[in-house]
């Protein structure tokens, strides 16, 4: 009997839904959510405290034993995740008070934030299959809604295809949930392990395996799959790509590392060799995007497809320490990712385009900006002190130890050509002569601070690293030892 | 709306009778959930299709007159009903979302057995109406 597990996503669902009521007064619902974000750091972090001192928290919903009920497990890994998406859920509601406009607000734009949350943080936490497409399902809701938001030309073509390709994979996912169902007769994570360990279909089980794989690189956005994420990131406003590009396609990746370490463990051989192709080809991809583009946010999308591929082959690489780097490197990634985007959209509001063409010489103007840009490039990038280092450093021990060196060593030149892409940025939007015709002494203050919490956190990951190794580690010991997570469920 | 009125004796009358009947039969619906097929769902439904029956008899004016309610907040207010039931449990010191139940003599209908899952289903019920209802009227209203 835990009810905590529940606060994370309790607090935006329920503030989603007196913010309906508040639509009338912007000044409420600004106040209203900030606070209630801030209430749901507080939640997530106390779980997170809760579970390093505790173990693995559970909440039976109903009070029903699994695997017949519905669970919420909190194990290290969803109680960070968890705790990183409520302070990016906290940071753009901020940053979205100077940047998103009045005609938006005024149509429920923090409620669909709100409910966007409580759905991250319930695809973190939930223990059954079922549960996490439901969840996906109200954070896929609540970003068509955020996505369409506003009525421009742009948003409308790119929402069309994003809901459409996002359709097909929930629908793929329902197919592979019932395939899954069929042969085991469980929803139950962990009671699916245990039975999937016991019967005998390693064919099968493969095959759904696969399809799982194909479903959830949709939505986290791996090789293949990636071709509608830089049409639809591009086409919201800088507070709403911040919220995506931090969050959506992680939680595709959060699912990748659960479902891979938890229930399709059987053929490793084949399923994660799988896994490493893909890796290397959207690092590949991803890379060859950023350097190719001369717009701001489409170079800090692609960036995302890389991360994603360097996640994907710590999961893949599967050890201990490759691992360990993945989680590392999936939250350093969701915050960098956060104040990338939110660092963008103030450099769009200063010079009112994207291109990296039309602009120059921010930094004698507005040399905070310049700084903060320049800090979050090197840490993307992962030079030592920061965030960016510890997680690519023991993905590479883990790479080397499986004996992928090729593919290692492309992930390391991949961080290469991000640091070029994202220091081009750098040097021409801040570098040279201010720009002639450029609008003039436009405060951006608004737009900065929320970018400031996200880069304090990610100095304070990288600088106090020891800190936080243990929660990482107990993060990563889950993961890599499954039988831990059943235990804690299926204990009588 | 901005056509003339065609003279529909026939289905405007009928539509008062149907209009109740459709009603009951939704709240009959609900009711049977527990026990029988049926639910909030269904109900909801159902009793959005009597007002949708209602704006083809009549037009959207005249229904907005007879139910001056904003659909949205009838959802927003579907949805706090449901997420309260599962608060209820901080109250209670149990799980969340705990089912409760027991058999009260109630005047009139007597030994009624009355569960804490009727009021989520309440809450569904008013989200399945507000969220038709919105649907429906936000089209009807475009030109």
């Amino acid at each position: 009997m835990n009810n905590l597990v529940i606060l994370p996503i309790l607090i935006p669902l329920l503030a989603a839904v007196l913010l309906i009521f508040m639509n009338k007064s912007i000044k409420l619902m600004r106040a209203f959510s900030a606070v209630s974000s801030l209430a749901a750091v507080a939640a997530a972090a106390v779980l997170a405290q809760t579970v390093f001192t505790d173990g693995i928290q559970t909440l039976y919903l109903g009070g029903w034993k699994p695997p017949f009920g519905i669970i919420l497990v909190a194990d290290q890994f969803a109680s960070i995740l968890a705790l990183t998406t409520a302070i990016i859920g906290f940071a753009t509601v901020l940053y979205s008070f100077r940047s998103i406009g009045e005609k938006r607000e005024r149509f429920f734009y923090y409620p669909a934030v709100q409910f966007l949350l409580a759905g991250v943080s319930g695809a973190f936490l939930t223990g059954d299959l079922f549960n996490l497409f439901v969840f996906f399902e109200v954070l896929l809701m609540a970003s068509y809604v955020l996505i369409v938001i506003g009525g421009t030309k742009i948003q409308l073509r790119e929402s069309l295809k994003y809901i459409v390709f996002n359709i097909i994979s929930s629908a793929l996912f329902v197919i592979g949930v019932a395939y899954l169902y069929a042969v085991t007769g469980t929803l139950n994570m962990a009671d699916l392990s245990v039975r999937i360990s016991e019967s005998g279909h390693a064919g099968l089980i493969t095959v759904i395996a696969v399809l799982f794989l194909i479903v959830f690189g949709l939505k986290g956005g791996i090789f293949p799959l990636y071709f509608w994420m830089p049409g639809s990131y591009y086409a919201p406003p800088a507070a709403v790509s911040a919220l995506f590009g931090a969050l959506l396609t992680k939680v595709g990746m959060y699912a990748i590392a659960r479902v891979f370490t938890l229930i399709f463990t059987q053929n490793a051989a084949y399923t994660h060799q799988l896994m490493v192709w893909l890796a290397a080809l959207t690092i590949i991809f991803g890379v060859i995007g950023s350097i190719a583009y001369w717009d701001v946010q489409k170079i800090i999308i692609y960036n995302i497809v890389t991360a994603v591929g360097v996640i994907l082959f710590g999961i893949a690489a599967n050890t201990p320490a490759s691992i360990e780097g993945s989680i590392y490197y999936l939250i350093h990634d969701m915050i960098i990712k956060g104040a990338l985007f939110m660092l963008g959209g103030a450099l769009f509001a200063l010079a009112g385009t994207n291109s990296l063409k039309k602009m120059s010489g921010y930094m004698k103007t507005h040399p905070a900006l310049g700084w903060m840009f320049m800090i979050s490039a090197v840490s993307l990038a992962g030079i030592p002190p920061f965030s960016g280092f510890i997680g690519k450093l023991k993905i590479a021990e883990g790479g080397f130890t499986s004996g992928e060196f090729v593919i290692t060593l492309l992930m390391l030149l991949s961080s290469l050509l991000v640091l070029y892409s994202v220091m081009k940025i750098f040097i021409y939007g801040f570098w040279g002569e201010e720009w002639k015709d450029a609008p003039r002494n436009r405060s951006v203050k608004g737009f900065i601070y929320p970018a400031a919490i996200l880069l304090f956190l990610s100095l304070a990951v990288g600088i106090g690293t020891e800190f936080v190794a243990p929660y990482f580690h107990q993060a990563a010991d889950t993961l890599i030892h499954p039988e831990k997570y059943i235990e804690a469920v299926l204990k009588e | 709306m901005n056509k003339q009125q065609t003279n529909d004796v026939i289905l405007q009358t009928v539509t008062k009778v149907a209009c109740f009947i459709i009603l009951l039969f939704s709240f009959h619906l609900f009711f049977a959930g527990h026990n029988n097929p049926g639910g909030g769902f269904i109900a909801g439904l159902m009793t959005s299709s009597s007002f949708v029956l209602l704006l083809l008899a009549y037009d959207l004016k005249t229904v907005k007159n007879i139910l001056p309610i904003n659909f949205i907040y009838v959802a927003a207010t579907g949805l706090f009903i449901s997420v309260c039931t599962g608060i209820g449990s901080f109250v209670f010191g149990a799980q969340f979302l705990s089912h409760a139940f027991g058999y009260f003599h109630l005047p009139l209908l007597g030994k009624t057995e009355l569960a804490t899952a009727v009021l989520f289903d309440t809450g569904v019920y008013l989200v399945v109406v507000g969220v038709t209802m919105t649907i429906i009227q936000t089209i009807g209203e475009r030109e």
